[in-house]
């Protein structure tokens, strides 16, 4: 399946073009430049694995987009998102994000329901590949291809 | 209840004050231009259209005596009081131009003192509850208040707000969206379920009872509460993304209200609704426990029209919306501008500002007529609601900004390809808008090409435009502001 996490998920894989607009556009307003990867897509897990710092002194959306090639390269096949975060007094919270990898194989989730009185359900959304251990849950050395489609 | 307001030429200059009887407002104390409002004074604007022969600043006058301690006549009593604090004090008549019959605004202020901490329901009842039904006024509408940073402080605000909301779905830098469940009425529990399922799955985030719909025989609460979560949950499952549907918890008394609230978080709802003929009193004891169990908090705004759309009459719905934040609730419903409810586009981004920002100064151009500072008082996400749909795209992100939810009823259900396409086709939509408005294109003027690229990936978005394309809602304003001549046009 498609995990439609992150800003621009229902378009195209963006462009490398594209991934640097969007960083400039968090730039041109002082927002950071933060890269995390996770191979856990549960969307209550909010802690995912972060590149670096974030650099709240960003200038230049190609560096940011270099951040995004290194991070592939050493995790190909995790999931790995860009957030541009505003730090401004009154927000302080993330402005855009979106992710920029993920794995080929994208197993998805099944809903498990415990039945308890009153027709009541208990549901628990179970990520197929959180049945592996960290680093083992998706196939090795594969990404789409950018550059293409 | 008979008001004589004493017309000017029978004042009689040496009437002692404490004279039992009948003397004009405007000798009673209630008209003081020499006054300066205070920062913690309570500021209103009113809208006068007074009957004829009656006299602006007396009219001013009545208002404010009416709104804070005054009867018709004098009364021996209030010499027991410090009055001059308790009263209100009308500072400022201004005409309004170009209006026949002649309108004024009139400027009150009103101390601090009289008001109940944090009760929405004082507040109100101390200005509107009284003063609108006078003879001596053809027509009264409060345009706007000032809270004192003060009172603010007194109040809970929206239980959540903007930034804790995105931060709980996860998502971040684009309109929210949603939609009503349609028909109106007449749904199953079952069947009501599976619209929920495929506009969720097709990629809204949000989907919503309408008003009417509580516990009525076609459709009990409880029944209906266990098949939206069940689709809730089941497009969660699909998508990977958090959503919601707004249970309704309206109901005929607080008891019951909390008893549809409580089962709604008993069975894993992120969020309920409310509508606004619960009443303001109703609504806080909703917004407490919306903070206490961390679920959102949505406001229809049920039955304002009848009060806040005609420009002589009534109440600003930029008012509501800031007794709204003070109660607070996390949604509101705001204006959509292009759609199919009424609305001035200038007047409607001044309802939105309102809602979000931190802080109002005072703008003509928005129907601002006060600084109001919120002291960090969290934001309300405003919901455009009412014949939008994919096609206006570029008009709405223009007109309403990012920090809104989006809702597309027949907008997602009537999609000739079914209810999940037209989810789909709307999500598209404003993904595509938004990555081009970051990319720094001219969205407004390319919003139908960029509609169009993004079509060639979707049979969804393509149809929905093809279907939808040319409608639009454009019936001049009945509610514009005083700046402008003539209503903005809304394309």
């Amino acid at each position: 399946m498609h995990v439609t996490q992150g800003t621009f998920s229902y378009l195209p894989a963006l462009s490398e073009d594209e991934i640097k607009a969007q960083i400039q556009y968090g730039i041109d307003q002082s927002w950071a430049v933060a890269i995390e990867f996770t191979d856990d897509i549960h969307p209550r897990n909010v802690y995912w694995e972060m590149w670096g710092f974030p650099d709240f002194d960003a200038k230049d959306a190609a560096a940011g987009l270099f951040e995004v090639n290194r991070c592939r390269e050493a995790y190909p096949s995790h999931y790995i998102r860009v957030t541009l975060y505003n730090p401004k007094l009154t927000k302080q919270t993330t402005g855009l994000q979106f992710i920029v990898n993920r794995p080929t194989n994208e197993p998805g989730f099944t809903l498990n329901r415990t039945e308890v009185n009153d027709r009541v359900i208990h549901y628990t959304l179970h990520p197929y590949a959180s049945e592996k251990p960290h680093g083992e849950r998706y196939q090795e050395g594969a990404y789409p291809d950018y550059h293409g489609n | 209840m008979e008001v004589a307001i004493a017309m000017a030429g029978t004042v009689e200059k040496e009437r002692p004050r404490w004279l039992a009887g009948v003397i004009p407002y405007k000798t009673m104390g209630y008209w003081r231009p020499d006054y300066e409002p205070e920062d913690t004074d309570v500021l209103a604007a009113f809208r006068l259209t007074p009957q004829d022969m009656v006299d602006p600043e007396e009219a001013g006058a009545a208002v404010a005596g009416e709104s804070s301690t005054a009867t018709w006549t004098v009364v021996w009593t209030d010499r027991l009081t410090a009055h001059e604090n308790y009263q209100g004090k009308c500072y400022k008549v201004v005409p309004v131009p170009n209006t026949n019959p002649p309108q004024y605004m009139a400027y009150i202020a009103y101390k601090l003192d009289l008001f109940e901490e944090g009760s929405v329901p004082n507040l109100t009842s101390s200005i509107i509850g009284n003063v609108f039904g006078f003879k001596a006024l053809k027509a009264l509408r409060l345009e706007d208040m000032r809270i004192p940073t003060q009172y603010v402080k007194t109040f809970q605000g929206p239980p959540h707000g903007i930034i804790n909301e995105r931060e709980m779905l996860n998502k971040y830098g684009r309109p929210l969206l949603g939609a009503t469940i349609k028909p109106k009425l007449g749904l199953s529990p079952r069947n009501y379920g599976r619209v929920v399922y495929e506009a969720l799955r097709g990629g809204l985030d949000f989907t919503k009872d309408d008003e009417n719909i509580n516990s009525q025989p076609f459709n009990r609460w409880r029944e209906r509460s266990l098949y939206c979560i069940e689709a809730v949950r089941r497009s969660e499952e699909m998508t990977g993304e958090i959503k919601g549907h707004y249970i309704n918890v309206t109901a005929a008394t607080m008891e019951e209200m909390y008893r549809r609230a409580e089962f709604a978080k008993e069975i894993g709802s992120n969020i309920v609704m409310i509508d606004l003929t619960i009443g303001f009193t109703a609504m806080g004891s909703m917004s407490k426990w919306a903070r206490e169990n961390t679920l959102l908090l949505h406001l229809h705004r049920a039955g304002h029209a009848t009060y806040t759309r005609q420009k002589t009459h009534g109440v600003n719905f930029r008012v509501l919306s800031t007794w709204c934040r003070l109660i607070g609730v996390d949604h509101i419903h705001a204006g959509t501008v292009v759609g199919k409810l009424e609305g001035d586009p200038k007047a409607i981004r001044g309802y939105y500002d309102r809602l979000r920002e931190d802080f109002n100064p005072v703008d003509p151009e928005r129907g601002f007529y006060f600084d109001q500072d919120w002291c960090h008082m969290p934001g309300i996400m405003p919901v455009a609601s009412g014949g939008i749909h994919a096609g206006q795209m570029h008009q709405l992100l223009h007109y309403l900004g990012e920090d809104v939810v989006l809702q597309f009823g027949g907008g997602t259900i009537g999609h000739p390809m079914g209810v999940s396409a037209g989810a789909e086709a709307n999500r598209l939509a404003v993904e595509a808008m938004i990555q081009a408005r970051n990319e720094g294109r001219d969205y407004m003027k390319e919003g139908p090409d960029i509609l169009k690229k993004a079509a060639k990936h979707s049979a969804a978005l393509a149809s929905a435009l093809d279907v939808w394309g040319d409608i639009t809602f454009d019936f001049q304003s009945t509610d514009t502001l005083d700046t402008v001549e003539t209503p903005t046009a809304s394309r």
